[in-house]
């Protein structure tokens, strides 16, 4: 049995449906987060599988994933400290009471 | 002639109504009045000094060697200019009747300015709320006024024509307070620009063809040898007659274009003159303060279309079917408004409709001039009418204003056995009154008969219908004399001061001009002002048999008068008892208002305003709100989809997303 | 054709990123919704592994399983007590994730099943990039190579430090 990419794509692929699964259904906000760290991780699979089957002498796919990494730490970091100032304000990350902007 | 003076005349009250206008507010009442007076006075004696210099320095430019007087422009500034051939100037016309007139309006708005001193103050000497504001509006109409009579051509007059309309407006409006002030000033101000409609168009048509506005070239020939010097020429007349007879059209609808035009030009005089069926306004316009009364809706700004007629009076003399026209609608309003004033209360509608009578005397004067009779008599009557007329009707409105100021109300029923409480007035109203009945010697005696002379060479049914209007004339007055000085006067209220008479700002004027009233009859106006310009001797033309008639006619009136109206009695009801209809109908003015509100709401408001006015809410209207609706639905329906649950908007970024790249694949690849 | 070996590791690792990531996304504890987050970026390591980039499966357990997470877990126990639940999901909700994740998984599945024949290629033959490879690449100014890239991130971590501190100092 040849391991060709769709079996690396089609696990990634179920990972991105959950996290969408996941930011949709969620309404802690930190849950959300990490809805999101799951989308993002699939798609860095993504890149990685690409650039080993179809380019192996390249790295463009390894660096981009590396950049996403560093990239999902920074706003990972950045959207928790929004996150902790929100409970500080309303002692609460329900992400449905944030609805003062509408219409 | 120089032309400082003329410049000074026009300018000085211009100034004066800027200069009070805005800084007005900024001095004491009294200051402010004080400055008016002092303007004015200047112009007065400028005015004076400019028609004694026309009338007796006998220079070149305006008696020439026959004793014949010409028109002499003093200056004509080019104003605008829109094309080469179309040009409005500005300038100063001197002639006879502008000079006249000068002298006419500066007496009259000076004696105005002096009197309303006194009379626009109450009792304690509190001046009126606007005293200032007043006094600028006053300004501004002299300006105009001024103007007006002095234009060298018809535009010129034209744009000071709507400007005495305009300050006649702010004056009756001056009360803005009042209700029926403000639909007064209103009701004036849209019958005289329906008039000036056709006034306008007059103008377009007779320039249209003619290719000129100024009247020295629609009525006269330049004089040889000195420049802007012209004489009263029929030729120039008939040279515009044939102007429009050799038109491509002569003829529309029945009438010459220049009949049409003419009539049109009337138009607008029959408007600001208060003929019929025009005359709605004059009325109601005594709403405002009576010295303003006296000075536009008496003596000057209602003389303006006179005045007009008498301007064009050579081109009228080629067109008899205008001058028909004129006689006739003069006749039918001067007979309309004296029996109207003959059962008014107010006593200064009752005045009003003196003036509209008066005035019609003069364009009926004005329809019979013909050269032919009497040398134009006519012409020279009317003037003179209107200068005697100005005098003692003026002098009339500023005495009813000193009773109105003492008793605090219109109507004369409260007045009654003034004569001891205001010597002063009443002498003075009973020279006014003597002098519109046409006793000898006030004025009103020689001017009214040369009228009637005038009429009695031109038809004798005119003459007849004019004494009977005199006769009424002067059975109105009287009565009017008497219901006001006579009668058992009115117990005075505890606590109440007797009626008096006013402070010297107000008998001044009165004095003033019951006195010209009393001497201008002896003027002779006929060396002064013809129609021609060559001098009249009035005597030659003297007509004893018609003298005496009219002063016959006019003692009957008065006898009739004081028969019913002396003392208290029930003769004037029995009379009102024996005719009810008349009675009613004339104490309803003949319902002229009810069938113009008749015209105005039920016809033109009914079936064309208010069909129009749904079409507008409803069609158009509707097709825009529905517009709006439509939006406004729309938005309401879409929206909740901003409902500020972010999740939501992530989830429809998706499917239309998926949607899109779904299609791209089904398709695309 | 792969080893046997290779073989059990390959469904090992795409059965725990599977269930991991549902356990994820599903779970009402929200600390181990933390923790199946870190099994899952495990399992998305040992594939980085399997595929020869060993750098990289390095560079994600650091970042992302020792930097990350971590950050996350101070988060919830910042925000949360231990032991709470999240609330019930509504129904509705759940219906459109549902409908949203499956409808991700059919376009992209079919997309990639019946129209990507390159999904099928076999693995060619690859050298491990080594140290010296990556560190040039990385710091090179050349055609293919990443200074520039280097240096934004290196700016955006600082904005980054500077912005958490700024949004999280209390007032």
């Amino acid at each position: 049995m040849e391991l060709t990419a769709i079996y690396y794509l089609l696990p990634a692929l179920f990972m991105f449906c959950c996290g969408v699964y996941g930011f949709i259904t969620r309404k802690n906000m930190i849950a959300m987060l990490i809805s999101l760290e799951l989308m993002l991780n699939a798609v860095d699979i993504n890149f990685v599988v690409f650039n080993r089957f179809l380019y192996p002498g390249a790295f463009e796919g390894m660096f981009f994933t590396l950049f996403a990494i560093a990239i999902a730490a920074a706003e990972t970091a950045l959207a928790i400290a929004i996150i902790i100032n929100i409970f500080r304000a309303v002692r609460n990350i329900d992400v449905r009471s944030l609805n003062e902007m509408k219409f | 002639m120089d032309v400082t003076i003329p410049i000074l005349i026009l300018s000085i009250p211009m100034f004066m109504f800027v200069f009070l206008g805005l800084l007005g507010m900024k001095m004491t009442h009294k200051l402010a009045g004080v400055l008016g007076c002092l303007g004015m006075g200047t112009v007065l004696l400028l005015s004076y000094y400019t028609a004694y210099v026309y009338f007796f320095s006998g220079a070149p430019e305006f008696v020439n060697a026959a004793g014949e007087r010409l028109q002499y422009l003093v200056f004509d500034q080019t104003w605008l200019q829109f094309t080469d051939k179309l040009t409005i100037k500005i300038g100063f016309l001197l002639d006879p009747i502008s000079a006249m007139m000068l002298v006419v309006i500066s007496t009259i708005s000076f004696m105005v300015h002096l009197y309303s001193m006194g009379y626009m103050r109450d009792h304690h000497g509190v001046y009126e709320h606007g005293f200032q504001r007043f006094y600028a509006f006053l300004s501004l109409f002299s300006f105009s006024m001024l103007g007006l009579v002095v234009a060298p051509n018809i535009f010129q007059m034209y744009i000071f024509w709507e400007l005495v309309g305009a300050s006649s407006y702010l004056l009756i409006g001056f009360y803005y307070i009042k209700p029926s002030a403000v639909s007064a000033s209103k009701k004036a101000f849209i019958v005289t620009r329906f008039a000036d409609l056709g006034f306008l168009i007059g103008i377009l048509v007779l320039s249209y063809y003619t290719g000129t506005f100024n009247f020295t070239e629609l009525t006269s020939v330049p004089v040889e040898g000195i420049a802007g010097v012209t004489q009263i020429d029929l030729g120039t007349a008939e040279g515009v007659r044939g102007i429009f007879a050799n038109s491509a059209a002569p003829m529309f609808m029945g009438a010459s274009v220049l009949t049409w035009a003419l009539v049109l030009i009337f138009m607008g005089g029959m408007g600001k003159s208060a003929m019929l069926p025009l005359h709605i306004w004059l009325p109601d316009a005594m709403e405002g303060p009576t010295p303003v009364s006296a000075l536009i809706h008496a003596a000057t700004m209602v003389v303006a279309g006179v005045y007009l007629v008498a301007r064009l009076f050579p081109l009228y003399l080629m067109e008899e079917s205008a001058l028909v026209i004129i006689t006739v609608v003069g006749a039918i309003t001067a007979f309309y408004a004296a029996v109207v004033a003959c059962t008014q209360i107010d006593i200064k509608r009752v005045l009003a409709f003196s003036t509209i009578s008066q005035i019609a005397f003069m364009m009926v004067s004005l329809g019979v001039a013909r050269p032919e009779i009497h040398e134009g008599l006519g012409y020279m009557a009317s003037m003179f009418h209107l200068f005697t007329h100005a005098m003692f009707k003026a002098l009339l409105f500023l005495g009813a204003g000193a009773l109105i100021h003492a008793i605090g109300s219109n109507d004369y029923t409260a007045m009654h056995g003034l004569r001891k409480y205001m010597p002063w007035t009443h002498i003075t109203f009973l020279i006014g009154c003597l002098a519109i009945a046409g006793i000898i010697p006030f004025s009103g005696f020689f001017s009214k008969d040369e009228i009637l002379s005038s009429c009695m060479g031109y038809d004798w049914v005119a003459y007849i219908w004019m004494s009977l209007v005199a006769g009424l004339t002067a059975f109105y007055m009287f009565r009017l004399y008497y219901l006001i000085f006579w009668w058992k006067e009115h117990k005075i209220p505890e606590g109440h001061h007797a009626p008096h008479d006013q402070p010297w700002t107000m008998t001044l004027p009165l004095v003033f001009l019951a006195a010209v009233s009393c001497v201008a009859g002896f003027i002779p106006f006929g060396n002064l002002v013809s129609w021609n310009g060559h001098p009249y001797d009035f005597m030659e033309h003297f007509d004893w048999s018609v003298a005496t008639v009219s002063l016959i006619v006019a003692l009957l009136g008065i006898g009739l008068a004081t028969v019913m109206y002396r003392k208290e009695n029930s003769l004037p009801e029995k009379f009102r008892n024996a005719m009810p209809a008349l009675w009613t109908w004339a104490y309803h003015r003949f319902y002229w208002d009810e069938l113009y509100m008749f015209i105005t709401h039920r016809i033109i408001f009914g079936c064309v305003c208010r069909p129009l006015a749904w079409f507008d809410r409803h069609i158009i209207d509707g097709t825009m709100d529905s517009f709006a609706a439509i939006t406004n639905k729309m938005s309401d329906v879409i929206k909740p989809l901003q409902s500020g649950q972010i999740q939501m908007y992530v989830w429809y970024y998706l499917v239309g997303a998926l949607a899109l790249g779904g299609i791209t694949v089904l398709c695309l690849l | 054709m792969e080893s046997t070996g290779s073989l059990i590791l390959y469904f090992i690792v795409a059965l725990s990123m599977v269930v991991f990531s549902v356990m994820a996304v599903t779970t009402r504890k929200i600390l181990r919704a933390a923790t199946y987050l870190l099994f899952t970026l495990f399992a998305a390591a040992v594939v980085y592994f399997m595929l020869d980039y060993e750098f990289l499966g390095a560079v994600q357990i650091a970042v992302y399983a020792g930097g990350i997470v971590v950050l996350f877990v101070f988060a919830i126990l910042l925000t949360s007590r231990p032991g709470d639940n999240t609330e019930r999901l509504t129904s509705r909700s759940r219906v459109l994730g549902g409908i949203a994740a499956a409808l991700t998984l059919v376009v992209a599945g079919y997309a990639l099943v019946s129209r990507c024949a390159i999904a099928f290629a076999a693995r060619p033959a690859m050298e491990n990039p080594d140290m010296e490879t990556i560190g040039q690449t990385l710091m090179g100014t050349g055609h293919g190579q990443y200074l520039l890239p280097f240096e934004a991130v290196s700016v955006l971590l600082l904005a980054c430090i500077i912005g958490g501190v700024v949004i999280a100092r209390k007032r």
